[in-house]
């Protein structure tokens, strides 16, 4: 009897989180004025994504689809993210239960069905990814990879189809605009940072953390540095990517949706 | 044998001073808080705003060894804002959740514990903050989330009375930390995000029994009730939600309010939309107005001018001072409300002109759009809550600025009891540089920016300046750091491994000065070794 209620209790609760407002267009109406105060400025207006959140209209979301995962995300925040608890960061108001299943009527209301779109070809893309792109010489995925990039496996999942074609084509327009410390997407990650060493070395490569006074860096052979900023002769910032410019003579437009839908692909798993 | 018996009692009472509690925290003591720079017994810590401490045994010349003397951690989640009192070697403070404490300022070692139970269905528009207490005799005040005022009794926080102001279902909610005047307990209300209509209380010490409530947006017949459109006066906003500042000699309350409602979204509310963004001042007995100043009119982009106010004496000119959020500072003469200069200290876009009383008026391209529309300061303003600080020696008014531009779009939206009403979004401009921010001097007089202390991103953190020729502050990092506060060169510095959302202050026990402030979920106190 136990071992039953065991192996039926866990879909008998999902079951149970209901949202009260599913397929009211009042609440819906509610709930997009919700999303703009609370979720627009990293998931866009329309929800359609933004640098910082995914696309939200797509069914598929990579933090679960179900109505009480949803709930579960905007109440809870996703722990390893940049995704807040409900009321937490400041962005926004706190919101009430009844709020937040207003935000998800809305999006259920503005849900696409068919999966983000990309007419690549994911397998080639994957060639390139490991290969001819050098892609991975700097970013990871799924464990394989070089380290100076952010690791891409998430990516697909996390990002606009839009934002990652422009991360490609002009990779300093957007370098690394993360929100708060608490949030463990630290300002100035990824910014390029070129130091002399009171030995007169000079050290180039990215940013992993700073505060005023100290300085945490990867250079190009991904060795970690750790500095107190006053004993450096020089720190220079730049807010030029040391990821190289691929414009379409370099990569061609067919490739980037090869490697596009590769990076979806992954990110969809 | 009287007089021996006499003799006696002094000695005791002043060796129970000595090591312990005292008790009783007269209004006059408040008053005249300047003589007992051991103690922190107001927000500000005095009833000018200075935000000032006359303790110097911590200089330019120890800074260097200052050590943390205690951490007490609150186990809380959330921005932790609060200013701690201090009295007679007992220091109170709140804490996210609406929580009291009081501690042994010497270790850091609770003595009571308060929390108060919250409904679930609070409306905190900006997180479950709580700026500080006010203390007045034996009782210190709290004021909530759920829009109560409690009185808690200093030695055991029992609860000794608990009103409700008003109703947090419609949005209304208490974050700032009183002000104790006479015998009566003063709180500006929070709610500017919900369509609430604002006003300033003032409470009977004893009994918690309201003696006055001023509405910040005029009702029906009222002056000032003209510059609302229609019924937009009933939703108002325009609340008061930081603390104020105190004048004895004239007997009036200068208080800052907040924006209009709703916040980005200018139409369905025509007018300039008195009493939001002025400074009020109040007589403190009865909450009638004598004069206000509004700082920005009919406001569109949430800048609330709840920013402390602080008075300045120079010669026989009696001054209010404030650095406001839309990224001007304003002095004011405080006897008639008179705009006497006004300059930017910080990036802003919104204005390239000035109006018949020499204030700021804002252009064509400022006002937010459908589509979104780029302004400077952004939509948390130049400024916002953080304390600032004055400091007579140095005659520099210190404050935290924040170089941000935001895009502003605005919407319809209809207004719903309780819920949140802002009628528009904001994002980060991605054509401006990242976010940063300084603590900068200005020269009260010129309204001239002496110097900045650059921050490699924009801090919450407000300023203390003390005796010992320092500044205090706090970054979003988790440093807390001391500066010359003559030149505002870096002289010491700690590492406290959360982000700072606090004011700080300082005390002094046993001859020693100790300085603390609020990080993470921590409450530390640094002293000398």
């Amino acid at each position: 009897m136990i071992l039953l209620w065991l192996l039926v209790a866990p879909s008998t609760l999902a079951d149970e989180i209901r949202n009260p407002f599913s397929g009211d267009p009042k609440a819906a109406k509610a709930g997009e004025f919700e999303f703009r105060i609370n979720c627009a400025f990293c998931h866009g207006l329309g929800a359609r994504g933004g640098g910082r959140g995914p696309d939200l209209t797509r069914a598929h979301k990579h933090h679960g689809d179900s109505d009480a995962d949803l709930f579960q995300n905007i109440s809870q925040g996703i722990p390893g993210t940049v995704m807040p608890a409900n009321g937490t960061n400041g962005q926004g108001v706190g919101m009430t239960d009844d709020e937040i299943w207003q935000i998800i009527t809305y999006l259920r209301s503005i849900q696409v069905q068919a999966p983000a779109k990309s007419v690549g070809n994911a397998a080639h893309g994957k060639e390139l990814f490991y290969g001819d792109a050098n892609c991975s010489s700097c970013h990871m995925v799924e464990g394989n990879g070089g380290r100076l990039g952010p690791d891409l496996s998430a990516v697909g999942t996390a990002r606009t189809v839009e934002s990652l074609v422009e991360s490609v084509r002009i990779p300093s327009k957007r370098l690394a605009w993360g929100l708060t410390e608490s949030t463990k997407e630290f300002a100035q990650e990824y910014q390029t940072v070129t130091v002399v060493t009171p030995d007169g070395h000079e050290i180039k490569g990215v940013t992993l953390n700073e505060d005023q006074f100290s300085l945490q860096m990867m250079d190009t052979a991904e060795h970690i540095h750790l500095f107190e900023k006053d004993k450096l002769l020089s720190i220079q910032k730049s807010r030029d990517s040391l990821m190289p410019v691929y414009n379409s003579t370099i990569l061609s437009d067919q490739d980037l949706d090869d490697i596009v839908a590769y990076l979806l692909s992954v990110g969809a798993k | 044998m009287n007089k021996l018996r006499g003799v006696c009692l002094l000695a005791f009472i002043f060796v129970s001073c000595a090591v312990g509690a005292c008790g009783q925290v007269t209004f006059e003591r408040l008053l005249n808080s300047s003589q007992e720079p051991q103690n922190w017994l107001t927000y500000s810590g005095d009833y000018a705003g200075n935000r000032f401490s006359a303790l110097d045994g911590v200089n330019t010349a120890n800074v260097h060894s200052l050590t943390a003397k205690w951490v007490y951690q609150t186990a809380a989640t959330g921005k932790f804002e609060t200013t701690p009192l201090v009295v007679d070697g007992i220091l109170y403070a709140t804490a996210q959740d609406d929580r009291a404490f009081a501690l042994d300022a010497r270790t850091g070692r609770p003595i009571w514990l308060y929390q108060h139970q919250l409904p679930s269905d609070i409306r905190p528009c900006c997180g479950r903050v709580n700026r500080g207490l006010a203390i007045l005799g034996d009782k210190v005040f709290l004021g909530t989330l759920d829009a109560h005022v409690i009185a808690l009794d200093a030695k055991t926080g029992n609860v000794i009375w608990d009103v409700a102001a008003a109703d947090y279902k419609e949005g209304y909610s208490f974050t700032l930390a009183p002000l104790a005047v006479k015998n009566l307990v003063i709180l500006g209300v929070s709610g500017g995000e919900y369509g609430i209509r604002g006003f300033i209380d003032a409470y009977d010490a004893d009994t918690g029994q309201r003696k006055w409530r001023f509405y910040t947006v005029p009702g029906p017949g009222e002056p000032g009730h003209e510059t609302w459109e229609g019924d937009s006066w009933k939703i108002g906003g325009a609340p008061a939600w930081n603390t104020g500042v105190y004048d004895s000699k004239t007997n009036q309350l200068f208080w800052p309010t907040g924006n209009p409602s709703p916040s980005n979204r200018g139409e369905g509310r025509a007018g300039d939309n008195l009493y939001s963004n002025s400074l009020l001042a109040l007589d403190a007995d009865t909450g009638k107005l004598n004069w206000y100043f509004q700082f920005t009119k009919h406001d569109e982009h949430d800048w609330d001018a709840t920013q402390v106010p602080i008075m300045i004496d120079s010669g026989d000119k009696h001054l209010i001072a404030q650095a406001n959020r839309n990224g001007f500072f304003y002095l004011l003469d405080r006897t008639t409300g008179k705009l006497l200069s006004t300059n930017a200290y910080a990036r802003t876009t919104w204005t390239d002109s000035k109006d018949s009383e020499g204030r700021p008026a804002p252009n064509q391209q400022s006002s937010p759009t459908p589509e979104g529309r780029t302004v400077c300061p952004g939509a948390l303003g130049a400024t916002n809550w953080m304390a600032p600080s004055f400091d007579a020696r140095t005659n520099l008014f210190y404050v935290t600025a924040r170089e941000q531009c935001d895009i502003f779009s605005t919407a319809p939206q209809p207004y719903e009891v309780g819920h949140a009403y802002y009628g528009s979004a904001y994002f980060p401009s991605d054509k401006a540089e990242p976010y940063w921010g300084a603590l900068r001097a200005i020269d009260p007089a010129s309204g001239q920016v002496k110097w900045e202390f650059r921050h490699i991103s924009p801090t919450w953190s407000g300023v203390l300046s003390t005796a010992g020729g320092l500044l205090f502050t706090g970054d979003a990092e988790g440093n807390f750091i001391a500066l010359d506060a003559a030149s505002g060169k870096p002289l010491w510095h700690f590492q406290m491994g959360g982000a700072v959302y606090a004011s700080p202050m300082a005390f002094a026990l046993d001859g020693k000065e100790y300085v603390a402030i609020a990080a993470g979920s921590s409450l530390y106190a640094f002293g000398l070794p």
